[in-house]
């Protein structure tokens, strides 16, 4: 990849993937640093859980896994304290959203705010010549144009462009991504070659910082009006079907917990911040023809309207026409989509090149 | 590269006699203590040698001295061993806002059974007021407990003075002495204080070994029960080639302490880190302070990135105590102080020891500008 000897910092999350990517770098003849971000007080969290045994991604348990790899490749390696930057910018927003009738994405926050910035910026502090991380992403510089661009990962099952929309173009000549050309199952082979001990962890999904993956008691214990949030279940019609607990319990396209029952299967359509009326409805109801995103970050300027878009993770992408207005983004799907919601990422892609993105502020039906 | 160490406050390497004097109890010699047969009778008489040896240093009676694991059990077997014997008396601790962590949390948890405590403050120096001292006690005050040196500024407190005040209050003071032993003599037969924490791996030793000094006939209420070990006040197993290394160490201590030197080296480093760096604030400067300890507040930058620039470059320094790093709390001590939170996150602390060369304080002087400029320079183009 490279002619000389650079100076890498890895981010190591104590998981395969990033355990691996150090071990190319090394393996590459790089200077590589390992780093880990400390994002919340694990003592304490684990303190408050009692006996729930809490190991999620950037555990106590996974910082010590990634120190070991760090260990195995004789490579330095440093925990270094996030804390409050990662509840500023991330837990904090968490909340917020919810609260605000969102559906709230803080991983694609993380890498924005905290990978891409503290942490580059630690990086650089080091005189690191790149940032490195276990993302499943290319970094490609196009000669025609002289940039960098961002595209999708070889191993699309694995692709995690969509949550790097954020990322500065400035920034892209210092990032470094290993793993973008692998399969993950030659990444695990990988990982058993340079006998890693995390070859064979399993795929952390949950979010990091909510204990036994439910956001629901998370955000109620941050809260003290509760009552605040509590509201009416209504069809479109405005037909009361029920009263709710809480409006952040729910999010749009959720059919289970709702505690209403019809004949057809209902669906949260939409949470209104202000009444705290949840509306539900039909799966055909839930269809939108496009939506308004807002905060739009370009990484590479669309030549062309037609792009393509994807509304969340997990979704493939969906043809579509933008319209690049003053501060927000107006997309018009080619056939009408399930479940946009607000709070979420819609993340623009011209064939496999991340474009960029912006946050979902509403529906258009 | 060529490695630096420049920590020794946080731990300092064995001197290769004491390596020496403890490979045999690592070995040969594995008796327990309390065996009547030959192999205890060799342990127990190397136990005895070492209680001679760290006795002499510090010129106290070998019977004054339980041996503990280390400071941290030390000051535990202080605080809560004072409380618990003399609770009928009152339940008041005097402190300060500067002692290393195993006081301060101590403290903490001996309120929850309790106990009321007085955190005395510092002034910009790190001194401590002796009318503050004085005006705090009260007829429930049963203990003082005062730091001889400070561990991440090196500042010495009036430990005579003190002792003063306590007699003349009938009161027990009790000094944590880990970052004053071995820098600093310390002759217990001219400045009586009741309680001395000690460490072993802070003077040349080997970890897992300490002591509290007890003057002759205080009754203290053990913390470890568990057999007739160290008169019953400390349960448990010796852990004797330690201990055999904390005798040797402290012997050759009792022969020189080597603070001339370091304090020549000190302060070349100090003059050269003033000289060559602007924006530069030397913690304690002002205050008598242990020969080896500088810490340093570079404006600006932050300590974590000064560590791990030093450290990628074969230094080894510190940020405040090692105990507390891993937390981006600014330095209580300096806060305590008065410094700005700012200003407590950009401290580095150089400790030196009897390692350290001339070469190795002019390399630091030599590095050292070019990392801070650049951390400052990345830090304006960043805000």
């Amino acid at each position: 990849m490279f002619m000389k000897k650079k100076r890498v910092v890895i981010a190591m999350s104590g998981g395969v993937d990033s355990s691996t990517a150090a071990a190319l770098l090394k393996e590459e003849g790089h200077e590589v640093i390992g780093i880990s971000m400390q994002l919340y007080n694990h003592a304490e969290l684990e303190a408050e859980l009692k006996e729930n045994r809490f190991d999620s991604c950037c555990s106590l348990k996974d910082v010590d896994e990634a120190r070991r790899v760090a260990q195995i490749l004789d490579i330095p390696y440093y925990v270094l304290n996030f804390e409050k930057i990662f509840k500023e910018k991330v837990v904090d927003y968490f909340i917020d959203e919810y609260l605000h009738a969102r559906t709230p994405n803080p991983c694609v926050r993380c890498n924005t705010d905290v990978k891409f910035k503290h942490l580059l910026l630690k990086a650089k502090e080091l005189k690191a010549d790149y940032l490195a991380t276990g993302h499943y992403v290319r970094n490609v510089f196009n000669e025609k144009e002289k940039c960098y661009e961002l595209k999708k990962a070889k191993d699309l099952k694995k692709d995690q462009s969509y949550f790097l929309f954020g990322t500065d173009p400035k920034e892209l000549p210092y990032l470094l991504f290993p793993l973008g050309d692998l399969e993950k199952t030659e990444v695990r082979t990988l990982a058993e070659r340079h006998h890693l001990p995390t070859a064979q962890k399993p795929e952390s999904m949950e979010i990091c910082f909510i204990p036994n993956n439910n956001y629901s008691n998370f955000i109620e214990s941050k809260i003290q009006n509760k009552k605040a949030f509590q509201g009416q279940i209504i069809t479109k019609e405005g037909k009361i079907l029920g009263k709710h607990d809480g409006s952040f319990q729910f999010t749009v396209g959720q059919r289970k917990g709702l505690g209403v029952f019809d004949s057809n299967p209902l669906y949260v359509l939409e949470v209104d911040h202000t009444s705290k009326k949840v509306t539900v409805g039909s799966d055909q109801d839930l269809k939108s023809i496009g939506l308004v995103a807002k905060n739009i970050n370009w990484i590479k300027y669309p030549k062309s309207p037609c792009v393509s878009v994807k509304i969340r993770h997990s979704t493939k992408n969906i043809p579509c026409t933008i319209e690049n207005l003053k501060t927000h983004v107006k997309v018009l799907f080619q056939e009408p989509e399930r479940a946009v919601t607000p709070g979420q990422a819609a993340v623009f892609y011209e064939g496999d090149t991340l474009l960029g993105g912006g946050w979902i502020e509403q529906r258009l039906s | 590269m060529k490695q630096i160490y420049i920590d020794y406050n946080a731990t300092t390497p064995l001197k290769s006699e004491v390596y020496e004097a403890m490979l045999p109890y690592l070995k040969e010699n594995f008796g327990n203590p309390s065996s009547i047969h030959w192999a205890g009778q060799a342990a127990k008489k190397a136990l005895m040698t070492a209680r001679e040896q760290v006795a002499h240093l510090f010129h106290i009676d070998p019977q004054s001295l339980i041996f503990t694991s280390g400071g941290t059990e030390a000051n535990n077997l202080a605080l809560k061993g004072v409380f618990e014997a003399f609770r009928s008396k009152g339940n008041h601790i005097i402190t300060t806002k500067v002692e290393h962590k195993s006081i301060l949390d101590t403290c903490e948890y001996l309120q929850k059974q309790g106990a009321k405590i007085t955190y005395l403050s510092v002034n910009e120096k790190g001194q401590i007021s002796l009318e503050e001292l004085k005006n705090s006690i009260c007829p429930q005050t049963i203990l003082i407990s005062i730091q001889a040196a400070n561990n991440e500024t090196g500042v010495v407190m009036p430990l005579k003075e003190i002792s003063k005040i306590a007699k003349e209050h009938r009161i027990l003071f009790h000094s944590d002495a880990v970052q004053w032993a071995g820098k600093k003599e310390l002759f217990l037969d001219e400045i009586p204080i009741d309680l001395v924490s000690i460490s072993s791996h802070k003077l040349y030793g080997p970890k897992g070994a300490g002591a509290l000094i007890l003057r002759k006939g205080l009754k203290l209420e053990a913390l470890i029960h568990g057999g007739n070990q160290e008169r019953k006040r400390r349960g448990g197993t010796e852990n004797v080639s330690s201990i055999v290394g904390f005798g040797a160490a402290s012997e050759l201590l009792s022969h020189s302490i080597d603070n001339e030197r370091l304090l020549g080296l000190r302060d070349r480093l100090e003059e050269g880190i003033q000289t060559h760096i602007p924006g530069v604030v030397i913690n304690g400067k002002e205050a008598e302070r242990v020969s080896n300890t500088l810490n340093v507040s570079f404006s600006g930058v932050e300590g974590e990135g000064i560590l791990l620039n030093l450290d990628l470059k074969g230094i080894a320094a510190s940020s405040g105590s090692a105990c507390s790093s891993g937390s981006l709390d600014p330095s209580h001590v300096l806060l305590a102080m008065g410094r700005s939170e700012e200003l407590a996150l950009s401290s580095v602390r150089f400790s030196l020891g009897y390692q350290n060369t001339k070469e190795d304080i002019d390399t630091i002087i030599q590095e050292l500008p070019g990392i801070i400029s650049s951390l400052r320079e990345m830090n304006k183009s960043c805000s």
